[in-house]
């Protein structure tokens, strides 16, 4: 890690980390007003590669990733990062939400939203010192988007602010990363920005979970998929999940069969 | 006019507004930025039956036991507001108009009686301010600023405003990039770990303080544009955060100075003999600056945009 210096507990825990799945969900269940969302959901992150969560409108995919990172409360279930609950782990999850959970008319700089991926490194109450904003430029240009650094968000395209998100999240320095739907309406430039940070990440050795709407490109991008609807319907590596049978079952109406059974 | 009726009568109320304006414009930010200017609304209306309580309770109007009702009635409106949602299942924003007019007209009734057995709380003054009663009586000149003793016959609605500035703008300045994170994306500010929550009730706090304390300055209706109006404005008119806070600032204090001015000598000049209502007319200012934003704003502005034609401005898809 980069600011080794000040994480040197970290540094001794790193061998352990590799031989701990860097994410293990169990019996995970979340209901938004009684309604259920996620319905036992058990699901441990392969050792390598990145996975795609595949599913129908309103499977509970980005629910699944907010209720990991205890941005939505659970009913019931357990979740670990490398063996530990998340708020022991927080500077190793990362986290890039849908592009529509924030209000692009803030006034920000793109480098300022960057740089807020190092709110993790740098103390409570402490400016952004130079070092750190050094950081997210570095992030920014692994985007292609240094030359727009001093822009304000909203005069970006929406493929632009998927970059920024995304840059943001690796300027976090995670170890596990959760995107909720990074190729949703962006254009060329940014579809192939995506999926060479993705590469980098994978080639890193970090863990990459997505969630990803286009069935057809899921066996282009991703090496393992999980397949949701309101409950884990299967998961495993692409070439053996993703079949035929597996498709009709996660996206065959199973919501109604399992409100009533509830 | 000498320095003396100066201090004694225009520098107490001025100084009064002033910081009023400068709390409010700088706190509204968060709401306006929020997407919750509909807040401040709510919150300056709900605190009203909590002022009139703490009022009663204490007899007098003395500032803890009036904050203390205030702050209670907003934690009450906020649960309420939460139960009506969450039992009514109607949309948030008919939830808060239910609460916040029925605790308003609450304090309404409450204080009517009030001021019907008391002398010192009528309803005007609750709802529309009574600067021009904010005096310095033990003040002799400016050199009265730097003596102990006339400092100490400040009036309390001064020194009250005084203190919630600095715990405000110390608090701000010490959280800013944490205060910065969880407005723009709750969402991220909590898996870093940064409780994006306590942060938004800790705004509500502020702002309810804000409210209470300001409402001898400008009333309790006319808060709100001082929350609203200045945030609104630096909105039309910058697109940088730092910029965004220190301009909201300097509307609300222009909105105080030029409409105290405006209120007080003014009309005098034309040979009048009367004042207009000074925490009317800084509404009215800090109106009037949003109108030159809207007009004249170099990139949001209606000249900018139809008749210039300028750089299009892209507005993308918002929650």
């Amino acid at each position: 890690m980069a600011n080794s210096q000040s994480l040197a507990t970290e540094e001794i825990q790193v061998p352990a980390l590799a031989a701990l799945p860097a994410l293990s969900v169990r019996d995970l269940t979340v209901a938004y007003d009684r309604q259920p969302v996620l319905w036992s959901v058990d699901y441990v992150s392969p050792s390598s590669g990145l996975t795609a969560i595949v599913g129908p409108n309103g499977a509970g995919k980005s629910t699944f990733i907010k209720a990991c990172l205890d941005l939505v409360p659970r009913l019931s279930g357990e979740v670990r990062f490398f063996g530990e609950p998340l708020r022991k782990r927080r500077r190793q999850v990362g986290y890039v939400p849908q592009r529509s959970s924030v209000d692009w008319q803030f006034p920000v700089t793109v480098l300022e939203v960057v740089a807020m991926g190092r709110y993790g490194f740098i103390g409570w109450c402490l400016p952004v010192s130079r070092r750190h904003r050094n950081a997210a430029m570095e992030c920014l240009e692994k985007v292609g988007m240094a030359d727009l650094a001093g822009r304000q968000i909203g005069q970006l395209s929406g493929g632009q602010q998927q970059r920024v998100f995304l840059a943001r999240a690796l300027a976090q320095e995670a170890q596990i990363y959760f995107m909720d739907e990074p190729f949703a309406g962006v254009d060329a430039a940014t579809e192939r920005a995506v999926i060479d940070v993705l590469k980098s990440l994978d080639d890193e050795g970090k863990t990459v979970i997505c969630v990803h709407h286009d069935l057809q490109t899921v066996a282009d991008y991703f090496s393992s998929v999980l397949m949701l609807n309101l409950t884990k319907i299967a998961d495993g590596p692409v070439a053996t999940t993703l079949t035929q049978e597996n498709i009709a079952r996660t996206y065959r109406g199973r919501v109604h069969d399992l409100n009533l059974r509830a | 006019m000498t320095w003396m009726e100066f201090m004694q009568v225009d520098f107490p109320a001025l100084a009064t507004a002033i910081l009023a304006a400068l709390i409010c414009g700088v706190l509204g930010n968060f709401l306006v930025l929020r997407r919750q200017s509909l807040m401040g609304d709510a919150i300056s209306h709900a605190v009203l039956p909590g002022i009139v309580v703490g009022f009663i309770v204490a007899g007098s109007r003395s500032t803890l036991p009036m904050m203390g009702g205030a702050v209670g009635a907003a934690v009450l409106a906020g649960v309420l507001i939460e139960l009506v949602r969450r039992f009514g299942q109607i949309e948030p924003g008919a939830a808060m108009g239910v609460v916040f007019t029925v605790m308003f007209a609450l304090g309404v009734v409450l204080l009517e009686q009030a001021a019907a057995h008391s002398v010192d709380l009528d309803a005007d003054c609750v709802l529309y301010g009574q600067l021009e009663d904010i005096l310095w009586f033990e003040a002799s000149g400016w050199w009265s600023l730097f003596d102990r003793e006339a400092l100490s016959g400040l009036p309390r609605e001064l020194t009250t405003l005084a203190v919630l500035a600095l715990v405000t703008f110390a608090l701000l300045g010490l959280f800013y990039k944490e205060i910065k994170i969880t407005t723009f994306d709750a969402g991220l500010a909590s898996a870093l770990g940064i409780p994006a929550q306590a942060f938004h009730y800790g705004l509500i706090l502020f702002v309810s303080l804000a409210a209470i304390a300001s409402f001898e300055a400008v009333g309790s209706i006319l808060v709100i544009a001082m929350l609203i109006c200045p945030a609104a404005t630096a909105r039309l008119i910058t697109d940088r955060y730092g910029a965004q806070l220190m301009l909201s600032g300097l509307f609300g204090v222009g909105s105080a100075v030029f409409g105290y001015v405006a209120a007080g000598f003014v009309p005098g000049w034309f040979g009048a003999d009367w004042a207009l209502s000074s925490s009317g007319m800084m509404a009215v200012v800090s109106g009037v600056f949003f109108g030159i934003a809207l007009v004249a704003g170099p990139r949001y502005g209606v000249l900018a945009t139809r008749v210039f034609r300028a750089a299009p401005v892209p507005r993308p898809e918002t929650i």
